[in-house]
């Protein structure tokens, strides 16, 4: 962990692209009743590849294994369960709980953000 | 690309809904209205939301790109029941009066889905509201 070149380490652009996501769904919900909208989500994996130039990768047994994700675009459009009569690809209660979670994990890289943070006023003031 | 975003394009929403909302009120008022004439009868309005999927569809810079707007308001296309009526003082020559083609139960419907949709939004600002002050306490850690 280097403090000063890069004290907040990853979470920093992860909280960017937690917003990212949370604005998508945003955008999902403010056009629920709009004919012929297509719902888009983002790939969280691959927009992380892109921030850290490398791609995350299973290196132990123990590690999930992800699925492999070859385009660029990480902003993708969500395939409905059901179908509309107006062409539109929300479904409000799948996109109220992707928002829930966005929200939530949104939190979670803040509380990493904070412990960070404390940590290093902890460590200037060396008690 | 920021969380500030989320309050202009759920504000797009709640505006377009309350548009939907006010349409349905006006097709509730004119429920029981008549004319003497199919083309005089009150049309049912509708209102035809369009996403603002690119900067071309709104200012340069405004922060509700991915909002939503109402592209259109367009009549009902129901068609007028015709009602033989000679008594009544808007009676055409043939006798018939032409009542609004708005079906109450519609429009109630309609009255329901806007008013859940502006919900959701109002709970999405909520939640990025929140999120927002929690980013802003991080200084106070």
């Amino acid at each position: 962990m280097d403090l000063f070149s890069n004290p907040l380490g990853i979470h920093e652009r992860a909280l960017q692209a937690r917003s990212q996501r949370m604005e998508l769904i945003a955008q999902n919900i403010a056009n629920a009743d709009t004919p012929q909208y297509k719902a888009r989500d983002l790939d969280f994996k691959q927009v992380m590849n892109q921030q850290l130039g490398q791609p995350i990768r299973a290196t132990d047994d123990r590690h999930y294994a992800i699925a492999e994700t070859t385009d660029s675009n990480a902003v993708k459009f969500r395939v409905p369960f059901n179908t509309s009569f107006d062409d539109n690809t929300v479904e409000i209660s799948v996109e109220q709980s992707n928002y829930g979670k966005a929200a939530a994990d949104y939190q979670a890289t803040l509380s990493f953000l904070e412990s960070r943070v404390s940590g290093i006023r902890k460590a200037l003031k060396g008690e | 690309m920021s969380i500030g975003n989320i309050f202009g394009i759920a504000g797009t929403a709640l505006n377009a809904q309350l548009v939907r909302m006010n349409a349905t009120a006006s097709n509730l008022a004119n429920a029981g209205t008549t004319a003497s004439s199919e083309a005089e009868a009150f049309k049912a309005k509708r209102t035809v939301f369009k996403a603002l999927v690119n900067e071309n569809l709104t200012n340069a810079g405004a922060p509700y790109v991915g909002g939503v707007k109402v592209d259109r308001m367009q009549d009902d296309s129901t068609p007028i029941q015709a009602i033989y009526d000679p008594s009544n003082p808007l009676a055409d020559a043939g006798g018939y009066i032409y009542p609004a083609n708005v079906n109450e139960v519609t429009e109630m419907v309609e009255m329901m889905a806007s008013s859940r949709s502006y919900q959701n939004n109002v709970e999405v600002v909520n939640t990025a509201r929140q999120l927002m002050l929690r980013t802003l306490e991080l200084t106070r850690t």
